[in-house]
């Protein structure tokens, strides 16, 4: 029988949640590295024995870890993250020039083909590689030296590289997004790098509409469909059928289209969710009602998921890492949010139930559906 | 000389040990010698308590030894005699931050 894996990062540690197919009774593992922040755990989709993980604290800094055993045992790994020649300078939030600084890894991405092969989006944005399982990390400094990385400024949770999307298409092109630049796109395997927002409109910065300076949450693609990209912006949820070359939005009747999180269900590539928030001062949901929102027409036409999420009361928040998708023939909708409970759906959203309720802060979600 | 290295919770757990730990520093005592000398013995704490590039002391950990806060010393000045003696440890201490 099917298998699934739910790996949570939290501001204290992280947590491994294991079900059978029928996702109703769960185990919980951890807090693995207790006491230190788990911005984000991944597994290889090659080997799902191998994990990465990006361990933090304000202490002591970066720690990334690695197991091979799905997690039943870890191995300390390379923590080494070093700037391409010399670092140069981004915007700090006045506006002044202020140097690269190596803060944190905050999202990990697994090489499609090769289990040794990661990616890491870190903080001050930069993206950097491992090709040894971790060990050691090199930049892909083409990112960083577009031209416009000068010009660069940190959203309120800083300056963060926080999604990376490969193509299982095209494995010389990914995907990266940055609080505040933007989204980017490599056509060339990481040598050099485009924008890719035009489309995008962000009334708080002084021009809406420029090439790069736009606070992007996140972005979610289905492997089925490479090209259409889905997107949570600060404000504005956007869609490109083309790579990324042109958005529209796709907000339609969202009660508000703040938020975090988007992801795309594993079998029906225009059905994306979304946790509306109520604003970028008010990071909670509407009137207390925690309700995702699913659009089965890839945007525009949104109905509201509420049976079983809490409908009084409620003002945690969902972050951009902390949803995602098993799949498994009816596809299950995981997230976490920053009280702690971890939600699952086994029917695509139309149900919740809390598999944990009392976690730390939830960073991060991801989802391994093994054989 | 065997000196003697006191860990804070967190970076015990890091490095899979309980209580101090025991470092051969050969020649001098200093900050910079302890500390390769732990980094050696647990690369694990590499980059954990001082900087991978610059060497300099992280700004949230401190150093004490002797009732004395040794932490904006020289990387090179040497310890209290009674650190390099193994009579007292070296206590890396996570400062207390947050509240």
């Amino acid at each position: 029988m099917s298998k699934v894996h739910v790996l949570v990062g939290t501001r204290k540690g992280a947590f491994i949640l294991t079900s059978d197919g029928k996702r109703k009774n769960w185990e919980v593992s951890g807090p693995h590295f207790a006491g230190w922040e788990i911005y984000h755990m991944k597994g290889s989709p090659k080997d799902p024995d191998r994990l990465y993980v990006s361990q933090s604290s304000g202490w002591s800094g970066q720690v990334m870890q690695r197991s091979n055993d799905g997690g039943a045992t870890w191995e300390t790994v390379g923590n080494k993250f070093v700037y391409d020649g010399v670092p140069g300078t981004h915007q700090w939030y006045d506006g002044t020039p202020h140097p690269w600084e190596f803060k944190r890894a905050w999202h990990l991405e697994p090489s499609l083909t090769d289990p040794d092969v990661v990616y890491a989006g870190v903080e001050d944005a930069a993206l950097f590689r491992s090709d040894d399982g971790g060990h050691n990390w090199k930049e892909l400094p083409g990112l960083r030296r577009h031209g416009s990385g000068p010009h660069w400024q940190p959203g309120a949770g800083g300056m963060c590289l926080h999604t990376i999307i490969l193509d299982p298409s095209d494995e010389k092109r990914m995907y990266i997004a940055i609080s505040a630049a933007g989204a980017f796109r490599t056509d060339d395997g990481g040598e050099t790098w485009k924008p890719i927002n035009q489309g995008l409109r962000s009334q708080y910065i002084p021009d809406p509409t420029a090439e790069v300076g736009h606070c992007v949450h996140h972005i979610a693609m289905h492997p089925a469909r490479p090209g259409v990209l889905f997107m949570q912006k600060h404000w504005d949820v956007m869609r490109s059928d083309n790579a990324g070359d042109l958005w529209t939005e796709v907000s339609g009747n969202l009660p508000t289209d703040f938020g975090f999180v988007i992801d795309v269900h594993a079998h029906e590539p225009e059905t994306i969710y979304v946790v509306p928030i109520k604003s970028d001062s008010e990071h909670f949901p509407l009137d207390g009602k925690l309700r995702v929102y699913r659009s089965r027409t890839g945007g525009n036409e949104w109905e509201p998921l509420t049976k079983g999420l809490p409908q009084s009361d409620c003002y945690v928040n969902v972050l951009r890492d902390a949803m995602a998708v098993d799949r498994l023939d009816e596809c299950g909708v995981y997230f976490g949010t920053t009280g702690g409970q971890v939600y699952m759906s086994p029917d695509a959203g139309d149900n919740w139930t809390p598999i944990v309720r009392d976690l730390p802060v939830v960073l991060s979600v991801e989802v391994q559906t093994l054989p | 000389m065997m000196v003697r290295v006191a860990l804070p919770a967190h970076l015990r757990v890091l490095a899979h040990v309980q209580g101090e730990v025991k470092v051969q520093v050969d020649g001098a005592v200093t900050q910079r010698t302890v500390l390769n000398a732990v980094e050696a013995a647990y690369p694990m704490l590499n980059g954990t308590i001082r900087d991978h590039t610059t060497q300099q002391r992280r700004a949230f950990m401190r150093f004490f030894a002797c009732e004395r806060d040794l932490s904006h010393e020289s990387p090179d000045a040497p310890l209290p005699v009674e650190v390099a003696e193994g009579k007292e440890p070296l206590l890396v201490i996570g400062a207390i931050a947050g509240g």
